[in-house]
């Protein structure tokens, strides 16, 4: 159980810093900005359409309009926000010297790892926490189902769980807290962008790159569906990652 | 307790320390010696199982550094050489992280913090945080982060760089009593701390051992001729170097630099280990000039390492 003393620490010195307080003041504010101005407005005045024409009412449904969109904007939040949360969890040690005192104390690689990953996932399901004050609104004025939405944060949180995988294991390639940040941002963005690309493809190809979009995986959840298949897909996509983190650290030994 | 056997490491196509090989008993306090990039880190790193060798075997308290990585770490407490230090938390929740890695118990753990605080002098900044530390603090947390466990081995790289002269002398003492119960290896730069501190000396250089054994016995090997400064008020330098040089046993003199108006210091290098002093003071007494100062200079580290490098092949035979 020596990873817990890991994760300790990890969560100390998130909450030592101010880099987390900043994170998650800017994912909750853009998120409650961009949604409160945009779909739920979007929304009000539907309903008002829907007052004096019954024909609009068919789509009034809040779940659809609102809270769709809230775990949409939810999830590119998070490609922006999550890398400078994992940036520094290799990086970091190996700049100020602390990776050597890592890896001679009496801990394996995969317990140092454990003990990052979880720490950076509960910062990460906090920050989570704090955006369901806007499902909670919704749920005083309207009246949504709260299943889907469970189910949507269900998906978010295994989305969350990739791309910190992705991001330590870009973290643990560099020293450069910089370069990890952009590089997970960045090859991120090809991973939705390879999604994108998928119409200019043939048929077979397309269905490859669609399935490899890591954004694409999230629609079912959005529905409120719990597809087996893409649990997996968040599952093994985390897991290999972590798993390209173990051999990275490994490299130690047999590089200078 | 601690066996290196013919221990090569490349770093990419280049060996940081070749075929190094060299025992270290129970309770002793071994010291490194070498100028930068010798391979003194290298070796450390090898021992703490951070880097395991391309070649050669290396065992610590009975277990190899490869197989049984995670026992030998267990009975090493290690400083690096760049102090590993989280800046953003407190000393006393840096060392409570490290004791508890460490696998030590609650109330064990509390114990043991508060021990090497009082250890280290560092209980009037145990609530501080690190990065707020001078260097010399730091160093001492470094140090105390690697005592916790109370280990069997202590590898401490350079631990009193950066210290002022009191923290030096602490840490010296500190390391000292340590002797007989925990088996030590020190590198350093400092010759005399060696002789202080250590039981005996591995010299290294260009990643190969050039010599082994206690300062004493290295000291006096290496020390062929003794170098004596002297000052001298006068007004012809050149008369006075004259003088000294044909002093007997005097293989060289020169001046070394004008200390003050008509006051030279000179620099005299005698041939053998014959204690000259005396001669050089009746001659310049004898001039009727005014001896000013008169002393000894041990040989630094950077001479013996001169003198080591350039008569290597020699040394190496003799050491086989």
């Amino acid at each position: 159980m020596r990873w817990v003393a890991i994760y300790k620490k990890e969560l100390r010195s998130y909450f030592a810093s101010p880099l987390a307080y900043v994170i998650a003041f800017v994912f909750i504010a853009i998120v409650g900005v961009w949604w409160f101005f945009w779909d739920f407005q979007r929304f009000v005045i539907i309903s008002m359409q829907a007052a004096q024409n019954p024909y609009y009412a068919e789509a009034l449904n809040v779940n659809e309009i609102v809270i769709r969109n809230l775990f949409g904007n939810l999830a590119l939040v998070m490609l922006f926000g999550l890398p400078l949360l994992t940036m520094r969890l290799f990086a970091e040690e190996k700049k100020t010297g602390t990776y050597e005192l890592l890896f001679t104390l009496p801990l394996r690689d995969w317990e140092t790892l454990l003990g990052k990953f979880l720490a950076c996932w509960t910062v990460f399901l906090l920050m989570l926490l704090l955006t369901a004050v806007y499902p909670v609104t919704m749920a005083l004025l309207t009246n949504p189902e709260p299943i889907p939405i469970l189910v949507g944060y269900l998906g978010i949180t295994l989305l969350g769980g990739a791309f910190i995988s992705f991001g330590i294991f870009i973290s643990s390639l560099t020293e450069n807290q910089i370069i990890a940040a952009f590089g997970t941002y960045g090859l991120l963005l090809v991973l939705l962008a390879m999604g994108w690309s998928s119409s200019f493809v043939g048929p077979s190809v397309a269905e490859v790159l669609k399935d490899l979009n890591i954004f694409n995986h999230l629609q079912s959840f959005l529905k409120g569906v719990i597809d087996t298949r893409d649990v997996v897909f968040y599952v093994l996509f985390s897991y290999f990652f972590l798993f390209l983190t173990l051999r990275s650290l490994e490299s130690r030994r047999w590089r200078g | 307790m601690i066996e290196v056997d013919g221990v090569t490491k490349y770093y990419g196509p280049f060996p940081a320390i070749k075929d190094v090989s060299f025992r270290v008993e129970k309770g002793e306090i071994v010291g490194f010696l070498g100028p930068n990039g010798a391979g003194k880190t290298t070796t450390m790193k090898i021992l703490t199982c951070f880097h395991p060798p391309t070649f050669g075997k290396a065992k610590v308290a009975g277990f190899d550094v490869v197989e049984d990585s995670l026992e030998v770490r267990k009975r090493v407490g290690y400083l690096p050489e760049t102090v590993p230090l989280y800046t953003d938390q407190t000393v006393r929740s840096y060392l409570n992280f490290i004791a508890e890695v460490r696998g030590l118990d609650r109330s064990q753990r509390k114990k043991r913090v508060g021990e090497v605080m009082e250890e280290c002098g560092l209980e009037e900044v145990r609530e501080k945080l690190i990065g707020k530390l001078s260097k010399g603090y730091r160093q001492r947390v470094g140090i105390a982060q690697a005592l916790i466990h109370k280990p069997e081995v202590l590898i401490l790289d350079e631990p009193t760089i950066g210290l002022d002269p009191r923290q030096i002398i602490e840490i010296r003492h500190l390391i000292r009593g340590l002797a007989g119960e925990r088996t030590v290896i020190v590198s350093t730069h400092i010759l005399p701390e060696v002789s202080m501190v250590c039981n005996r000396a591995l010299i290294i250089n260009q990643g190969r051992i050039v010599a082994a054994d206690t300062p004493e016995n290295l000291t006096a090997r290496l020390q062929k001729g003794m170098r004596i400064h002297i000052q001298v008020r006068d007004n012809d330098p050149r008369e006075v170097q004259r003088v000294l040089e044909s002093t007997e046993g005097v293989s060289r003199a020169y001046v070394d630099k004008e200390i003050s108006q008509g006051v030279h210091r000179y620099v005299v290098e005698s041939s053998d280990r014959t204690d000259i002093r005396g001669k050089l003071a009746r001659k310049v007494v004898e001039r009727g000039w005014d001896l000013l100062e008169l002393h000894s200079v041990e040989m630094s580290l950077e001479d013996i390492f001169l003198q080591l490098v350039t008569e290597e092949p020699v040394e190496t035979e003799t050491l086989s």
